[in-house]
């Protein structure tokens, strides 16, 4: 299989050329007063990890990277920043001590994680970048036993086909389960999210209250009222 | 083939810098998009070992870990909005009414 972004040269300066407006897109992300252009920097950084998730070869998460990220949450922040007074936010000193210290541990963060990738001793390689694409694959055929009855035989095979197939059949057969979970989990965000962020009502707005319980009628008289006693 | 290991460098770079602004800044919205960018860093490792381990199952949890982002983006925002309803400031350094 050949593959153009398998070519060295072309690999290489594709990912330093992504990787560089990456990062520089990030660092413009925290350092940017003005949440607008904070966020559109991080649409930026989005864009250029989903191009690094398609150069290794996981087309369909590069793809759900630009649906989800690039296409959901960024309208949910833009969407916020404008429902949000500019005048309200925050006035930022920028060499504070604070501020400092928080630079000072994100660049200690960085030197151990380096440290760390530097100390691994890596197992040894697979090497199988078509395993990513590779799905398992299980037919049934019916077959007529000696007896004349019909039974199923099912086949099992490992098949290499897209990207996508391939995370098709691992998300709704072996990962069934945590998918239907995680469907629940975006509902009960979303309806967290839509209780949270709900305008109180004035009492005008408001429903509403049935007479009854407005008057604060006692049960008896209720009941008496209802039969007609 | 780029090595796995610039993958995982650039993912650290990237969650630094996150876990910088994170640290660094006091506007409510640009703490949740560092965090976002943390949660992106976190991600592109995974595939970068997913492509190195030749297995489906960090694809997998990637899947799963845009699901959790885009629930905590989504409630975390609406908090925001509450908080700028009630306060009139996104400031974290003002939303302090459990502070000690």
């Amino acid at each position: 299989m050949t593959d153009p972004l398998m070519l060295t040269g072309v690999s290489l300066a594709l990912f330093v050329i992504v990787g560089a407006i990456a990062v520089a897109s990030s660092i413009l992300v925290v350092s940017m007063r003005n949440p607008v252009h904070s966020a559109l920097f991080l649409l930026l950084t989005f864009l250029c990890v989903a191009i690094l998730f398609v150069s290794m070869g996981a087309e369909f998460v590069g793809a759900v990277q630009v649906l989800v990220y690039a296409g959901g949450i960024m309208v949910l922040f833009l969407f916020v920043v404008m429902l949000i007074n500019v005048k309200a936010l925050p006035k930022e000193k920028v060499f504070t001590a604070t501020s400092m210290m928080g630079v000072l541990m994100g660049v200690l963060l960085f030197i151990i994680l380096a440290i760390i990738l530097a100390s691994g001793t890596w197992a040894p390689a697979v090497n199988a970048p078509e395993n990513l694409r590779t799905a398992v694959v299980v037919k049934t055929t019916p077959v007529v036993d000696a007896g004349g009855a019909t039974i199923q035989t099912e086949t099992v095979t490992r098949d290499v086909v897209g990207n996508a197939e391939a995370v098709g059949m691992a998300l709704y057969r072996d990962y069934l389960v945590p998918f239907e979970v995680a469907s629940l989990f975006l509902l009960v965000a979303m309806v967290g999210a839509i209780v949270i962020g709900k305008r109180e009502l004035d009492a005008s707005e408001e429903e509403a209250i049935p007479e009854f319980i407005a008057k604060k009628v006692s049960d008896e008289d209720r009941l008496k009222e209802v039969t007609g006693a | 083939m780029i090595p796995t290991s610039w993958f995982l460098i650039l993912g650290a770079i990237l969650f630094s810098l996150g876990v910088l602004g994170v640290l660094t800044r006091r506007n409510g919205i640009t703490i949740f998009m560092s965090i976002e960018l943390m949660v992106n860093a976190v991600n592109l490792t995974f595939i970068a070992y997913a492509r190195e381990l030749g297995s489906l199952h960090g694809l997998m949890w990637v899947f799963f870990i845009m699901a959790v982002a885009a629930a905590e983006a989504a409630v975390g925002l609406a908090i925001f909005i509450a908080l700028y309803r009630h306060r009139e400031t996104i400031d974290v350094d003002e939303a302090n009414l459990m502070h000690w």
